[in-house]
């Protein structure tokens, strides 16, 4: 309204296309100044769609051509965003790399209007600033954030294997300097509004409000505008001055990175890094660097080309698609699709402050619901009490908690070894030993305590549910939720759903894990679930590997090099040598031959001698000395060399190492998935990458056989299965699709 | 009581009072004692770092309980117990009130104990001396506080703290010399107090420029407010209204006898100021602020029957009290808002019913804030749940011989200035009741209701 009222002032002599209503952008003039309001009004959030672009474009337009307009403010009307990036379906909809360039090409263009704006530009921001939203920023002649929790700035592109494509490769050094610069596009992190004024990315903070004569979310937007609005003035009327006096150490930084010597250092020594950590699997951090190099080195020009097109070439890449496609499956297992809960739990009892036990419980008082921590020994109770402690505290040491609200969250936390108030408990999640009659035990202590409504979950890693569930006199209410280690850190939880389990008992756990800011998979009940029966036959394939002479060393190069985060031997120490064990005896009986490989007994005799990984300081590597370098433990490897197998040389090349490992787990994947205990593939790729570290630039399995070609794999497959047997047998939905290429798991 | 009623409505020169007809006669409540304020005496407020910089928190204590003795001529030894206030404590004297009862010349037979709650804890001296004689323990009760800013308790650094009381235990001249050889340059860094919230490690006045953000309190609106206040200060200084003040001769100095921080400036002179805690763009500078005070007060306080046994004639009753307590972030300084309709509600009375009111202006944001926040039924119904607003003092009976802003500010002694202040408005002004209220640190906050004793 306020643009048409404006409008009709201004004699409206601009063309027929002004007058239509905007929905996207609005601007008033106040005093002189022109606050440009943005706000999607189909959306949580604010994207740089071409909607949004075009209405932006209009209105800046008309802001230049007002004479009496001597500054403006940009500003969001959404309380938690300013602009949270470009829109990725905009992109994703691009056909050719080129098309993507010339996206980029616009966003450039636009935007270097705005840096060359003749009248100063004023960006307030409160809420998420992300991508293409700080590109937009960062062209603004200067920038007030609130000091509010959603304030972040950053540029994730690369998390989406893209790159900051709308100028940001160019002025992002400029402004904060080229090691800060790489800091920032190369992890895409976050960053938060203090760190984001020292670093020189924005001018003033302003300080969120609390409640007044409105809202605090309302009001603190309008604070935002009005002191926004007096920078703007003080900007045109030359009151405040851009440009802030360098401290000596900027000078001198300032002065050390003009020498073209030490610059190409610091490329140097950034590829380097990059390599080493990314394995040159990521494309998007190396065209990073090039795009920054050569705008610094070659001038603007070829900076703004080589951003362009490396843009549109990433946007093409097998590891963008993949990120985007994990970008998107997030969102999806964000949300709780069984419908709302018939109740809210309001109270959570955890058994067992084991490990998980105290994660569960960490998470769980940290979103603010009371939580019983019960063990059955003080000590028990004692070292997950301290988990729980350290877990916050470690907070309040990065400044993301204070000191009173750790006090405030550990209060809701009551430790205890009786049942005493578990007759108000809503949910009770059992983490305690995985055997199947204690948990039996547990079951019917608890239900003898718990009200009638109450939910009781089991984190298990491998029982079937329906096993724990047979001693349950309410099996609907009976779940499992698959918790990973470590629990503050990992993001997914499995919720595992019997025949049995009532539709509500679902909608309620998922609405618990939701709570605990975890990423969802709802699987069938069966032995191993979902993630656990994929990852055990590669841990038997790894075992095999290690039989066979590749040590522990190699086997870690060799999977880290595939992608996954973690090599194979350091992950079975992870999760335990004896929980390894455990679950591959376990699968083993259930599933038969197909899940062998390695021999248990190489497990077994690892856990006798006490290798039972990283928590009792000894596994297929010796930890606790604090030196960097792991040592290879002698004693597991002179149980390997006990247990050796020759290597079929026709299957051992490194690359054939790889397959067998990933082959194993994929196809076990898509057996889930054909068995139905995998509803769909976005879940299975989801749980394998955030639940198993399958690498993300491969975006899942499911994913990985699109990309791949099932064929391709199946071909692999057959090869293996040839010198070892039916563990390499492909299943049928995978033989389906190797047979007809036109079948994809994601369309 | 209905004389009270009538005599008021008799005196002609306060018209206002004829057409008024109160909700309620009186508050005296059937089995319930009426507890009445005797007199209240403080020394000046002076800024802090001026004529007390040498003396200790006691010494100005005791300067106002003397005070006290002398203005009421009471025989020591008829006061049953002493409470006092105080904030920043002197750890040498932390039961400030046993150390300066004693000097003041007191018995030593009557016990005396501190109390504190930041800004409102000769507040909680007072309702803490009127709980023991509606108890039925104390028949005179001595309150009051003071606070101290020209001194403040300076700590070596934690790390230095540790290393010195290991020292203590440290036995061979060999675990000395190791224990002195860790010191570092780090260890010798103090530890200042600061007016910060403990919870949120923010500081007061960062906080109050943010209340007075949040309610679209304008700079000019403070300065105009701080302004007030100091021209009602220093006329009613210069008028002779300010009778709570005693004089003091300060050891090796002068004698003291007016309050020296009431400045009455110009609003260009105001606005010339920069914001003091948020920068560049806040709105709450030092001359819209309460300054950084040493001063001390005191009140007699008495069952009824007892003081006119002893043939006192009481300045007035002190009627209902609350406390409340909301978010120390957001709401720091709300106090008065919440507290003023729980105490109306207590006693039965109406924003109308109330002749005076003596709120404690920490800040001229936080009053305005505080203003607008009672002012609004959103706010009422949204934070307070409440069904409307309570509604805001009108001006003209509103801190009208200044406030804190221009009299001072020490912590613990301004709450017995409100009350004595109350007590002594209603005489000279005429009115029923009174109403003092008052935010305090931790978001905390007071009101008290005071009737007028029959003159």
């Amino acid at each position: 309204m306020a643009s048409v009222r404006l409008l009709l002032t201004r004699r409206c002599c601009t063309a027929l296309k002004t007058t239509t209503a905007r929905t996207h952008v609005s601007y008033e003039v106040k005093d002189n100044v022109a606050v440009v309001r943005i706000n999607d009004p189909t959306s949580k959030v604010n994207t740089l769609s071409r909607h949004m672009q075009a209405e932006m474009v209009e209105v800046m337009n008309e802001i230049w051509g007002n004479a009496a307009v001597k500054s403006a403010v940009l500003i969001s009307r959404k309380p938690g965003c300013f602009i949270a990036g470009a829109d990725i379906n905009m992109i994703q909809a691009c056909k050719t790399a080129e098309e993507v360039t010339s996206l980029s090409q616009e966003g450039q263009k636009i935007f270097d209007q705005v840096e060359k704006s003749p009248i100063p530009i004023v960006a307030a921001i409160n809420g998420s600033c992300l991508g293409g939203g700080l590109e937009f920023a960062i062209a603004c002649q200067y920038r007030i954030a609130t000091k509010s929790k959603k304030t972040i700035l950053g540029t994730p592109e690369v998390m989406l294997g893209l790159l900051p494509g709308a100028g940001g490769t160019q002025r992002l050094p400029k402004m904060v300097g080229l090691p800060a610069a790489f800091d920032m596009m190369l992890t895409g992190k976050n960053i938060r509004p203090d760190k984001a004024k020292k670093m020189g990315l924005v001018h003033q903070l302003v300080d969120p409000l609390g409640p007044g004569l409105k809202s605090p979310e309302e009001r603190t937007i309008e604070y935002l505008e009005e002191v926004a609005v007096d920078f703007a003035k003080g900007l045109a009327g030359r009151k405040v001055t851009v440009e802030k006096k360098k401290g000596l150490v900027q000078k001198i930084q300032d002065f050390v990175m003009g020498l073209p010597p030490v610059r190409k250092q610091i490329y140097k020594t950034v590829h380097s890094k990059v390599m080493k950590q990314s394995k040159g699997l990521y494309p998007a951090p190396l065209k990073i660097i090039e795009c920054i190099q050569t705008g610094i080195e070659k001038g603007n020009a070829a900076g703004y080309l080589t951003e362009s097109q490396n843009f549109g070439k990433l946007a093409m890449t097998s590891e963008s698609r993949a990120l985007i496609g994990l970008y998107h499956g997030q969102v999806t297992c964000k949300k709780n699709h069984f419908g709302k809960p018939e109740r809210d739990v309001k109270k959570l009892a955890v058994l067992g402050a084991g490990l998980m036990g105290a994660g569960i419980a960490q998470v769980t008082i940290d979103k603010g619901v009371a939580t019983i921590l019960k063990d059955t020994t003080e000590e028990g109770l004692a070292r997950g009490h301290q988990q729980v402690y350290k877990g916050l505290n470690d907070k309040t040491k990065k400044k993301s908690l204070t000191t009173f609200e750790r006090d405030g969250i550990m209060s809701l936390l009551s430790g205890q070894l009786d049942y005493r108030d578990f007759e108000n408990a809503d949910m009770v999640i059992e983490a305690v030993f995985e055997d199947l009659s204690i948990k039996h035990k547990v079951v019917k202590e608890v239900e003898a305590v718990i009200p009638p409504h109450c939910i009781f979950a089991t984190n298990t890693s491998a029982l079937p549910i329906k096993d724990i569930a047979a001693a349950s006199k309410r099996p609907e209410k009976v779940i499992g939720m698959h918790y990973f280690s470590p629990v503050d850190k990992m993001q997914l939880l499995e919720i595992i759903t019997t025949n049995k389990t009532s539709k509500d008992t679902t909608a309620s756990a998922v609405a618990v894990g939701l709570k605990q800011g975890k990423v969802i998979i709802v699987v069938g009940d069966g032995p191993g679930f979902y993630t656990t029966r994929c990852l055990a036959p590669m841990l038997a394939e790894a075992v095999r590997a290690l039989q066979e002479g590749v040590g522990p060393k190699k086997l870690d190069s060799l999977t880290t090099g595939f992608g996954f985060p973690v090599g194979a031997a350091t992950l079975a120490d992870e999760v335990g040598i004896d929980v390894a064990a455990h679950v591959a005896e376990d699968l083993g009986k259930a599933f038969g031959t197909r899940f062998g490989g390695g021999n248990v007994e190489v497990l077994k005799m690892m856990v006798q001698k006490g290798f039972k990984g990283r928590k009792s300081g000894k596994g297929c590597y010796v930890y606790g000395a604090k030196s960097k370098e792991k040592k290879v433990n002698s004693g597991a490897e002179d149980i390997l060399k006990s247990f050796k197998l020759t290597a079929p040389p026709a299957v051992s090349a490194d690359e054939d190492i790889q397959y067998r490992l990933v082959s194993r787990f994929v196809n076990e994947a898509v057996l889930c998935l054909q068995e139905g205990i995998l509803p769909d593939p976005v879940q299975g790729d989801i749980g394998a990458v955030f639940g198993l570290g399958f690498p993300p630039c491969l975006g899942g399995p499911f994913r990985f056989v699109d990309s791949h070609g099932a064929d391709k794999l199946v071909q692999k497959m057959k090869r293996f299965e040839e010198a070892y047997g039916n563990q390499f047998t492909p299943c049928q939905l995978l033989l389906d699709h190797a047979k007809d290429s036109s079948k994809r798991f994601h369309k | 009581y209905y004389t009270t009623l009538t005599s008021l409505c008799d005196n002609s020169t306060f018209r206002w009072t004829i057409k008024h007809s109160f909700s309620k006669k009186t508050l005296a409540k059937p089995g319930v004692k009426n507890i009445v304020l005797v007199d209240g005496v403080r020394t000046p407020f002076l800024q802090s770092g001026t004529t007390y910089a040498d003396l200790m928190p006691h010494d100005l204590a005791r300067a106002a309980l003397q005070g006290l003795l002398n203005r009421t001529g009471l025989p020591k030894d008829a006061v049953d117990y002493i409470v006092y206030g105080t904030v920043i404590q002197e750890v040498k004297t932390s039961n400030v009130a046993r150390e300066a009862a004693l000097g003041a010349g007191f018995s030593d037979k009557t016990p005396a104990h501190t109390v504190t709650m930041a800004c409102i804890s000769s507040n909680q001296a007072m309702t803490t001396a009127v709980g023991l004689i509606a108890a039925g323990q104390c028949d005179a009760v001595v309150a009051g506080g003071v606070e101290f800013m020209s001194d403040v308790p300076i700590r070596h650094s934690r790390k230095m703290r540790k290393t010195m009381l290991s020292l203590n235990k440290a036995k061979t001249l060999g675990a000395r010399l190791s224990l002195l050889g860790s010191i570092r340059l780090a260890h010798l860094s103090p530890e200042l107090p600061a007016v910060a919230e403990f919870s949120t490690a923010e500081t007061m006045g960062h906080s109050a420029d943010r209340l007075a953000a949040a309610f679209g309190v304008s700079r000019l609106e403070q300065d105009e407010f701080a302004l007030r206040s100091h021209t009602l200060a220093k006329k009613a200084q210069d008028g002779g209204m300010l009778s709570d003040v005693i004089s003091f001769k300060v050891p090796g100095r002068d004698i003291v006898s007016k309050d020296n921080g009431i400045r009455p400036a110009t609003m260009e002179q105001l606005a010339k100021l920069k914001p003091a805690f948020i920068k560049p763009h806040g709105t709450v500078t030092a001359a819209n602020s309460s300054f950084l005070t040493d001063g001390a007060s005191a009140v007699l306080i008495m069952s009824e029957e007892k003081a006119l046994a002893m043939g006192y004639k009481p300045k007035a009753y002190l009627r209902d009290f609350v406390y409340v307590s909301q978010d120390p972030k957001d709401q720091l300084l709300l106090g008065p808002t919440y507290a003023t309709p729980k105490v109306l509600e207590k006693s039965g009375l109406t924003l109308n019913d109330i002749d005076v009111f003596e709120f404690h202006e920490a800040f001229a944001g936080q009053i305005m804030a505080n203003l607008k926040a009672m002012e609004s039924d959103w706010f009422a119904q949204t934070y307070m749940g409440r069904k409307t607003k309570v509604g805001a003092p009108p001006m003209e009976k509103f801190n009208t011989w200044g406030g804190s802003l221009s009299l001072g500010h020490p912590f613990a002694a301004t709450g017995c200035r409100l009350v004595t202040t109350v007590a002594h408005r209603l005489q000279k002004e005429g009115g029923q009741y009174g109403l003092v209220a008052a935010c305090a640190a931790g978001g905390q906050g007071h009101a008290m209701v005071i009737e007028a004793y029959p003159q």
